[in-house]
């Protein structure tokens, strides 16, 4: 039975168990709802919980830990000859390809178990026929493989099973359970309550481990980098130069330094022009100016990074050096630190708007009117009163555009390239942390060499960056908060 | 009684500091003022009384022109200040607000220090040559406001860090830096308990020898202790407008009368 069909049936027993619960309910009480302790429905929702959610949980433990179990049990019975030329990964890869094939196969010849064992006789013509399904094998297949792929296939099949009947019978429990305890007395709603009580503790900690996992993946792979790389070279070189055969060069600096050039660059463009939209929008836009376009504005913030960089690519680029870079003799690159950060400025414009106009916004009224009732100018109010008090909270919003600046990918590569250097002319091609970190992963190659690694040290370092970055930011924005409370 | 009002005023030693004739206030649809005819004296305490919503702070607001900063607010009719019209196309809303000074029902220091809390107004209207009179300048707003000596040991604290019957203070103090010749408050003490509200009240009186106060307030015992005058609106309209004892002793329109005693508010 599919984990689909099976989902449903549980939801719709539940179903039935809601109706048959809050039936049984009303009909203890005679039709007087009043004379139960809960809504006749909270009655019905207990007995639905009871019969959906154990099993549930149990189908899903059950599928996270099918595949472990299938996999070991099929490798130990894999012919020692076969684990001994090539690794038992790749062989395993080809099992579950086969198995997988005779799937697609069995549903659409409608095959039945006999017709599948008799495919073991013609082993090159199965080869084609999978071929003929989306899965192609190199070479020729072999028969402890085939086995192997039908013993996978049944046992899955048990598996899938005596899963069915666990759940099923964990639903049906639950069920009874739930439907006989029900009775007037019964604290139905305080019961359902709990429950979402639970739910809601269990959606908030799969955030919070989510975290904590991706935190700990990166440390680990961190330090496996660490033990076949020395962290002096990492911290203190300034050369990065990866070579695919050994003896590269990881160096930080480069990529750190381009990462705070472009961000910089974008920063002195956004955190002005967006400044000064917010006060704008907030101080002297009419109502009306103000509903068309702050919404314009946020549209800007919409618009996906990667046509960003192909407004670098194409137009920035090309006119930076043909105006700027070659009449000045700065270089002849169109990829340029200068075409990122400016791109990336008029990324951050709405960010750094939207976010300053909600503190702006955020100044009572009483301090404007205190002012303009001392007879200041509508300029001088926000300079000297308005801009005051929300400071604090717009280098927050500031420091939350850099850290976005930083973890930027797709405008760097498209427009200041992917050339590790440690140069102070902007007209330079330079890169950034996260465009190296996607090009050290991305090839064939093997993932335990210091190349791939890096990867992750450098991603533990941007982490670091940004998180140093919105803990201050979000600290000053707190701060802020506290003074007109 | 409009005939009593003038009888009145003309056996007055003072001298009408604002003249308003004919105020309507609209906001937007809702006439929130009715053809108000007053006039507030110079050296005088002037009270608004009345319910809640009945126009008080609106005619207040006129005053100083606040009411340009809303939006819906249209203002028709005359005010004159020393007999010149503030809604006069010339007049900079702008300098009038520095001669008719204004204090709001909640304490709004600025989140600045004290010092420069009061030194806003003389700094932006470049009332002072230089650091020494400027200093000259705060030390007497804050004296007339009776809270130099709990502050002068932190002029540099900010002023939010102040309690509420102070910072009312340094609110009034930094209306009156600029000196103005008109204070308008709007129950400047409907946030503060007793003992600051004798403080404020206090105050007000020693003011009345350099400005011309007028306060709304929705307490009728503040209104009698405060004010040489008192004004009653009702629904919009100035209902009645005259010595303060003669209000609350003998009030000549039955609608005064009855919420003096309690019976409309
Ligand atoms: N900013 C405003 N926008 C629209 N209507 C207002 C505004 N301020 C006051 N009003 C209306 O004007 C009327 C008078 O209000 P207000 O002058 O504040 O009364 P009071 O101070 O006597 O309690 C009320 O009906 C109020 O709803
Ligand atoms: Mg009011």
């Amino acid at each position: 039975m599919s984990v689909g069909l099976l989902t449903l049936i549980i939801l719709g027993l539940a179903a039935a168990g809601f109706l048959l619960g809050r039936q049984r309910a009303l009909s203890a009480v005679k039709g007087d709802a009043r004379a139960l302790h809960s809504l006749p429905s909270f009655y019905g929702w207990s007995v639905f919980l009871f019969t959906a959610v154990p099993a549930l949980l149990v189908m899903v433990a059950w599928l996270f830990l099918q595949p472990t179990l299938l996999e070991t049990r099929i490798t130990n019975t894999l012919p020692a000859a076969e684990t001994a030329t090539s690794s038992t990964d790749l062989v395993m890869a080809d099992v579950r390809r086969l198995a997988d094939g005779l799937d697609v196969l069995v549903a659409r010849e409608g095959l039945d178990t006999a017709a599948v064992a008799a495919l073991a006789a013609d082993l090159p013509a199965l080869s084609d026929r999978m071929a003929g399904v989306g899965v192609a094998f190199g070479a020729d297949l072999d028969p402890a493989i085939f086995n192997a792929a039908i013993a996978y296939r049944d046992l899955g099949a048990s598996l899938t099973g005596m899963m069915t009947i666990a759940a099923l019978i964990v639903a049906a429990g639950g069920f009874l359970f739930a439907l006989m305890r029900v009775h007037p007395e019964q604290r139905a709603r305080n019961l359902v309550e709990q429950f979402i009580v639970v739910l809601l503790i269990a959606s908030s900690l799969i955030a919070v481990a989510t975290t904590f996992g991706i935190i700990a993946s990166l440390v680990v792979e961190s330090w496996h980098f660490f033990r076949i790389y020395p962290a002096s070279e990492f911290f203190f070189s300034t050369t990065w130069n990866p070579q695919f055969r050994g003896g590269s060069d990881l160096g930080l600096w480069p990529l750190v330094w381009g990462t705070i050039y472009v961000s910089f660059i974008a920063l002195v463009v956004a955190a002005p022009i967006g400044l000064m939209a917010a006060i704008y929008l907030s101080e002297y836009a009419s109502p009306k100016v103000r509903a068309t376009a702050k919404p314009l504005l946020e549209i800007l913030a919409g618009i996906p990074s990667i046509v960003y960089g192909l407004f670098a690519l194409v137009t920035v680029g090309p006119i930076l050096r043909d105006w700027l870079a070659m009449p000045l003799g700065l270089g002849n690159s169109s990829s340029s630190v200068m075409t990122a950060g400016l791109v990336m400025g008029i990324m951050l414009i709405p960010y750094v708007s939207s976010l300053s106009d909600d503190i702006i916004n955020a100044v009572p009224q009483a301090m404007r009117d205190g002012s303009f009732g001392l007879g200041a100018t509508q300029s001088e109010t926000v300079k000297r009163v308005v801009l005051p008090a929300a400071l604090p909270g717009i280098v927050g919003a500031v420091l939350l555009a850099a850290s976005r600046a930083i973890g930027e990918t797709m405008i760097v590569v498209m427009g200041a390239g992917a050339a590790a250097k440690l140069s102070v002319n902007p007209f330079e091609a330079m890169t950034t942390v996260t465009v190296k970190i996607v090009s050290q992963l991305t090839g064939d190659t093997e993932f335990a060499s210091p190349e791939t690694l890096v990867a992750f040290a450098l991603g533990l370092t941007l982490f670091c960056f940004t998180l140093g970055l919105n803990v201050l930011a979000l600290v000053i924005v707190r701060k802020y908060r506290e003074q007109y409370e | 009684m409009n005939d009593m009002r003038i009888a009145e005023r003309t056996v007055s030693t003072n001298t009408a500091k604002i003249t308003a004739r004919g105020v309507q206030v609209y906001y937007g649809e809702n006439h929130a003022l009715k053809d108000v005819d007053i006039d507030i004296l110079s050296g005088t305490v002037t009270a608004f009384i009345g319910p809640s919503g009945c126009g008080k702070s609106t005619f207040l607001r006129c005053l100083n022109r606040m009411n340009d900063t809303v939006a819906s607010a249209r203002v028709l009719g005359e005010i004159k200040l020393d007999g010149e019209d503030i809604y006069d196309k010339r007049v900079d809303p702008v300098t009038l607000r520095a001669r008719v000074g204004m204090v709001f029902q909640k304490p709004n220091p600025f989140p600045k220090s004290i010092y420069d809390n009061v030194a806003y107004g003389p700094k932006i209207h470049g009332l002072t040559r230089n650091k020494t009179e400027l200093d000259e300048v705060v030390e007497t707003s804050l004296r007339k406001a009776a809270l130099w000596n709990e502050v002068k040991d932190r002029l540099t604290a900010p002023g939010t860090g102040l309690s509420g019957g102070q910072q009312q203070r340094l609110c009034i103090a930094r209306a009156i830096a600029t000196s103005p010749e008109v204070l308008l408050m709007d129950e400047p003490c409907s946030a503060l308990d007793p003992i600051a509200t004798a403080q404020v009240e206090e105050l007000i009186d020693e003011l009345r020898s350099q400005f011309s106060v007028v306060i709304v307030t929705h307490s009728m015992q503040q209104a009698a202790r405060v004010s040489q005058r008192t004004a009653f609106f009702h629904l919009g309209n100035l209902v009645e407008y005259g010595e303060t004892g003669q209000i609350f002793t003998n009030p000549r329109d039955p609608r005064t009368e009855s919420y003096i005693t309690g019976r409309i508010g």
